[in-house]
C-alpha cells in the first residue's frame, strides 16, 4: 500500500467551555488513498464536519479547542505546521465544497471576481484576463456553455445548480491533491443534486483528486465513494470497501442507518427501534476483519 | 438604475428629498453668486438697515446690525455641510473598523472593543460634545472633534451587529477555507455587505450632524462670529421674539429644509438598496 494522502490515526476533539470539556470525536482513525474517494457517513451532530474542519486546519487555531491524535497530510504532521503554512495548503492542495452554492458565493462581487481571487491563491500574479480564459475552460468542464455569461452573471442571477456548478469548478480550478465535500448539494432539489453529482465524480476521476465526501445520504454514497466509513457520535463504528458494506452491513447503527432510508415505493417512513444502546458496539472493519462475528 | 428612477417616481417624499438636498448644496456650493450681499458672511456692519423686516432687497431681513440675513444662510449651509462632511468622513471609516474588527475575530477582541463603545455611548452625546468644547477652543475644527468623537459609535454598533451575522454566511467560511486572511475576509469579503447599511446611515446622519452642530453653536460652543451659524443665528434672534421673527424663523427653516432633506433621501436610499432587507 502506497503512502496515504491523508492519514488521520485516532483523533480526538473536545472543546472547553464553562463547564469543563465537551468531547466531540473519540479518536477517529481514517485513510484516503491518492486519488481515492471516501466517504464518511453518519447522522448530525456525529462529528463529520468537524473533522473536515480539522483536516483544514481551521480548528487549531482555536483556542477552546483541544485536539488529540494526529492528523498527517502528504506525509506532514499537521499539528506541526504554523498557521501559515496551514494556510498555504487551503485553496490550493486541499479544497472544499458545502453544502449551499448560493450562500458560499459572495453576494456582491461577480462570479468572475470570485473566480479570479481563487485562482490568484496558486498564480498570485495572474491578470483578469488570464484568470477569466482559465475559469472559462474549467467551466466548459462542469458543462456549463455560456461561460461568459455565468461570469458576469452575480450569484444571485444564477440558480442553485448552476451555482453548485460554480462552486465546484472553482474547488477544482487550482487542480487540488483533496477535495473536502460537505454534503455537497443538500440544499439543491435530488434531480440537481444528482447532475452535479455525476459531473463531480467525472471530474475527480479525470483529475486524480481524492475526495473525503460528508454525507448522511446513503444513496449518494453508494454511487460515489470507493470506500465508507460510519460515524457515530464522535466514533467510527463500520468501515469497509462500498459494495462490502452495503451488502452486508454488520454494525447495529449502520443497519439502523440503512433502515431509515424512506423508500420510494410505499411504506413511507420506516419505524426506527428507539434502542440505541446496541449502537455503541465496537468498530467493525471489513478490510482488517476486526469485529468479524 | 432604471429600478433608482422609479423608486423616486414611486414615491413623491424621496423626489422632494432630492429636490431639497440639491437645493441646499447648490446654495452652498453657490453662495457666492447667489447671495445679493456677499460680504455679509463677515464682521460687516450697516446700521442705516439694521433688524429690517423681509422687504426688498433683503428678502428675509435683516440682523441686529443690518447684514442680510438670506446671505448669511447660503454661506451658513457651506459651514454645515462642510461640518457633516468631515465629521462623517473621519467617523465613518474610524468606526466601520472597529465594528468589523469586534465582529469577525469575537472573543477578548470583540469585548474590549465593544465595551469602549459603549462608554462613549452611555454618555448623553450633546453632554459629551459640550465638555469637550468646554476643554478646547469652541472653534469649527474643534466642533467637529467633538461631534465625530460621539458619533463613530453608532457606525461600530451598526457595523458590528451585521458583521456578526454575515460572519455565519457561507461565502466566509469559503473564502476562509481557500486561504484567505482575516483581512480579507474583512475588507473585501464582509465590508461590501455592509456597505448599504452604512450608506443609508450616513444620509440620514448628515441631517442629524447639522443638527447636533446647530445645537452646539445654539448654545455657544460651536462656529464663533463673525462666521454665519444656522444654530448661532437661532441663538442670536431668539431674545427679539416674537417682534423681529425674522431673526429665528429663517435660519430655523434652513435647519429643518436641510434635515429634513437628508432624511428623506436616506429613506429613499434604504428602499434602493434594500438595506432593510
Amino acid at each position: 500500500m502506497s503512502r496515504p494522502l491523508l492519514d488521520i490515526r485516532n483523533l480526538t476533539l473536545g472543546f472547553k467551555g464553562w463547564t469543563g470539556v465537551t468531547e466531540v470525536l473519540h479518536g477517529i482513525s481514517l485513510n484516503i488513498q491518492p486519488g481515492e474517494r471516501v466517504a464518511l457517513v453518519g447522522e448530525s451532530g456525529s462529528g463529520k464536519s468537524v473533522t473536515a474542519r480539522i483536516v483544514l486546519g481551521m480548528l487549531q487555531s482555536l483556542r477552546s479547542a483541544r485536539i488529540g491524535g494526529t492528523v498527517e497530510f502528504d506525509g506532514r504532521n499537521l499539528a506541526q505546521m504554523s498557521r501559515t503554512e496551514r494556510q498555504q495548503l487551503r485553496g490550493t492542495r486541499i479544497s472544499m465544497i458545502f453544502q449551499d452554492p448560493t450562500s458560499s458565493l459572495n453576494p456582491v462581487y461577480r462570479i468572475g471576481t470570485q473566480f479570479h481571487e481563487v485562482l490568484k491563491r496558486e498564480a498570485p500574479g495572474v491578470s483578469y484576463r488570464e484568470a477569466m480564459k482559465r475559469a472559462a475552460e474549467i467551466l466548459h468542464e462542469v458543462s456549463i456553455g455560456d461561460a461568459e455569461r455565468v461570469l458576469n452573471s452575480y450569484p444571485f442571477q444564477l440558480s442553485g445548480g448552476m451555482n453548485q456548478r460554480v462552486m465546484i469548478a472553482m474547488a477544482l480550478a487550482n487542480e487540488p491533491d483533496l477535495l473536502l465535500a460537505d454534503e455537497p448539494g443538500t440544499a439543491l432539489d435530488v434531480t440537481v443534486q444528482t447532475q452535479t453529482l455525476d459531473l463531480m465524480r467525472g471530474l475527480v476521476e479525470q483529475h486524480n483528486t481524492a475526495v473525503l465526501f460528508i454525507s448522511h445520504n446513503l444513496g449518494v454514497v453508494r454511487e460515489f465513494a470507493d470506500r465508507v466509513y460510519v460515524i457515530y457520535k464522535g466514533r467510527i463504528v463500520e468501515h469497509g470497501p462500498t459494495t462490502a458494506l452495503f451488502d452486508d452491513p454488520r454494525h447495529p447503527y449502520t443497519r439502523a442507518l440503512m433502515m431509515a432510508v424512506p423508500r420510494l415505493t410505499g411504506g413511507g417512513v420506516p419505524d426506527i427501534d428507539d434502542d440505541a444502546s446496541a449502537f455503541s458496539a465496537p468498530l467493525v472493519d471489513h478490510l482488517s476483519g476486526e469485529g468479524r462475528p | 438604475m432604471k429600478r433608482t428612477i422609479s423608486i423616486l417616481i414611486a414615491n413623491p417624499l424621496s423626489l422632494l428629498g432630492v429636490v431639497l438636498v440639491a437645493t441646499v448644496v447648490l446654495s452652498a456650493l453657490f453662495a457666492d453668486f447667489i447671495a445679493p450681499f456677499p460680504e455679509h458672511r463677515g464682521a460687516v456692519v450697516d446700521f442705516a438697515n439694521f433688524n429690517k423686516a423681509p422687504e426688498w432687497p433683503y428678502i428675509m431681513g435683516t440682523d441686529l446690525v443690518g447684514r442680510d440675513i438670506f446671505s448669511r444662510i447660503l454661506y451658513a449651509f457651506r459651514i454645515s455641510l462642510i461640518l457633516g462632511v468631515v465629521v462623517l468622513a473621519i467617523a465613518v471609516p474610524i468606526g466601520v473598523t472597529v465594528g468589523l474588527v469586534a465582529g469577525y475575530f469575537g472573543g477578548w477582541t470583540e469585548y474590549i472593543l465593544m465595551r469602549i463603545t459603549d462608554i462613549f455611548l452611555s454618555i448623553p452625546p450633546l453632554v459629551l460634545a459640550m465638555s469637550i468644547m468646554g476643554v478646547l477652543e469652541p472653534t469649527l475644527a474643534n466642533g467637529m472633534l467633538a461631534v465625530t468623537v460621539m458619533w463613530w459609535p453608532w457606525y461600530t454598533r451598526l457595523v458590528y451587529n451585521i458583521t456578526r451575522s454575515e460572519r455565519e454566511e457561507g461565502y466566509v467560511l469559503a473564502a476562509e477555507v481557500i486561504g484567505a486572511s482575516p483581512l480579507h475576509v474583512i475588507f473585501r469579503e464582509i465590508l461590501p455587505n455592509c456597505v448599504p447599511a452604512v450608506v443609508t446611515k450616513m444620509t440620514l446622519d448628515l441631517g442629524f450632524v447639522i443638527l447636533i452642530a446647530s445645537s452646539l453653536s445654539f448654545l455657544g460652543l460651536g462656529v464663533q462670529p463673525p462666521t454665519p451659524d444656522l444654530g448661532s443665528m437661532v441663538a442670536d434672534g431668539a431674545k427679539y421674539l416674537p417682534d423681529s421673527w425674522w431673526l429665528t424663523v429663517f435660519p430655523g427653516l434652513a435647519i429643518l429644509v436641510a434635515v429634513f432633506g437628508f432624511n428623506l433621501i436616506g429613506d429613499a436610499l434604504r428602499d434602493i438598496l434594500g438595506a432593510d432587507q
